[in-house]
């Protein structure tokens, strides 16, 4: 296999990288418009519950700082594998992921509060769009936890080098993505109310 | 001859060779572990303001523009360190920004014409 350093191509960047990128471009219209959607229906709601009834602050707060927090330790990551430290790389892919569980976890349990208290996907558009947007990013960010644990798996058997730090630099920009739509979304959907 | 080529690129490092070549891609070393931690802290600070904010009834007026602004600081830091746009090729922060500005395209047509609104 040939490593990322030995690609040639005609824009002398790596095209993995570079497709990375505009997968990310395409995700931006794709959160964009569930956020829109949102932003559109949120206080078209003809019945209850609405969001000021269900929001908790103070526990979405925490669940968004342990995301932001994972961004650093993936990153941290990857400047373990680039320095070709092997336990660095997998205490910080260990970690990371932990920390993606630990906010999937605190969406289920969002999601189970909020399902407890009369809010389904078809009870009011503000249920529909809300469930949406926040699904697909509580999927995105599965999808972020079996890709580091599959890193962590390749890095203990030896197949994750320093040659090959481009997998995990690939990994982490998805992962810091999965990140930014959160950021936006805490501000927009939680924290700025009509 | 490929495009790299062509710009006086090696391809396997990106280093400009050509006398009159321009350099078309910044590939420039990323932070290390101190700056990615002290971005954390700033992050860190940054989300507690927010919430802080939030429950301050005095700032209710200005509510919005300051929760927007950290937002966008809290975004611009992690994607400029650390997903290395500050530092990579301008292609893909042409990418980037090409879908950024293509969803704030989305926000103002369908928010005008459908009738919704930020807050």
């Amino acid at each position: 296999m040939q490593h990322s350093s030995a690609l040639e191509t005609n824009t002398g960047l790596d095209n993995r990288k570079l497709l990375m990128w505009l997968f990310l471009a395409s995700e931006c219209l794709f959160f964009g418009s569930l956020i829109g959607a949102y932003l559109l229906y949120r206080d078209k709601s003809v019945v209850g519950p609405y969001p000021e009834d269900l929001f908790d602050i103070p526990f979405t707060s925490v669940s968004a700082f342990i995301l932001l927090m994972s961004s650093v330790t993936m990153v941290l990551a990857l400047a373990a594998i680039q320095r070709g430290d092997q336990h660095g790389l997998r205490i910080w892919l260990l970690t990371t992921a932990f920390m993606g569980i630990l906010f999937v976890s605190g969406q289920a349990f969002e999601f189970t509060e909020f399902n407890r208290q009369g809010l389904s996907l078809s009870t009011n558009l503000f249920g529909t769009t809300f469930f949406v947007l926040t699904g697909f990013h509580g999927a995105h960010v599965t999808v972020g936890i079996l890709i580091l644990l599959s890193l962590f798996v390749m890095a203990q058997r030896g197949r994750l080098t320093q040659a090959e730090s481009l997998h995990v630099e690939l990994a982490g920009l998805y992962w810091h993505f999965v990140d930014v739509v959160w950021i936006v979304i805490f501000t927009l959907v939680y924290l700025i109310q009509p | 001859m490929t495009l790299a080529e062509f710009r006086g690129i090696k391809p396997a490092t990106g280093e400009v060779t050509g006398q009159a070549a321009k350099p078309v891609h910044r590939q420039g070393a990323h932070p290390g572990p101190a700056e990615y931690i002290k971005i954390g802290l700033t992050l860190a600070v940054i989300t507690a303001v927010e919430v802080a904010v939030y429950y301050i009834d005095a700032l209710s007026d200005v509510l919005v523009p300051i929760l927007v602004v950290l937002s966008a600081l809290k975004f611009s830091l992690v994607v400029m360190w650390f997903m290395h746009l500050r530092f990579d090729s301008g292609l893909f922060s042409t990418f980037f920004v090409g879908g950024l500005m293509l969803v704030a395209a989305l926000f103002v047509v369908v928010l005008a014409t459908l009738g919704g609104a930020l807050v």
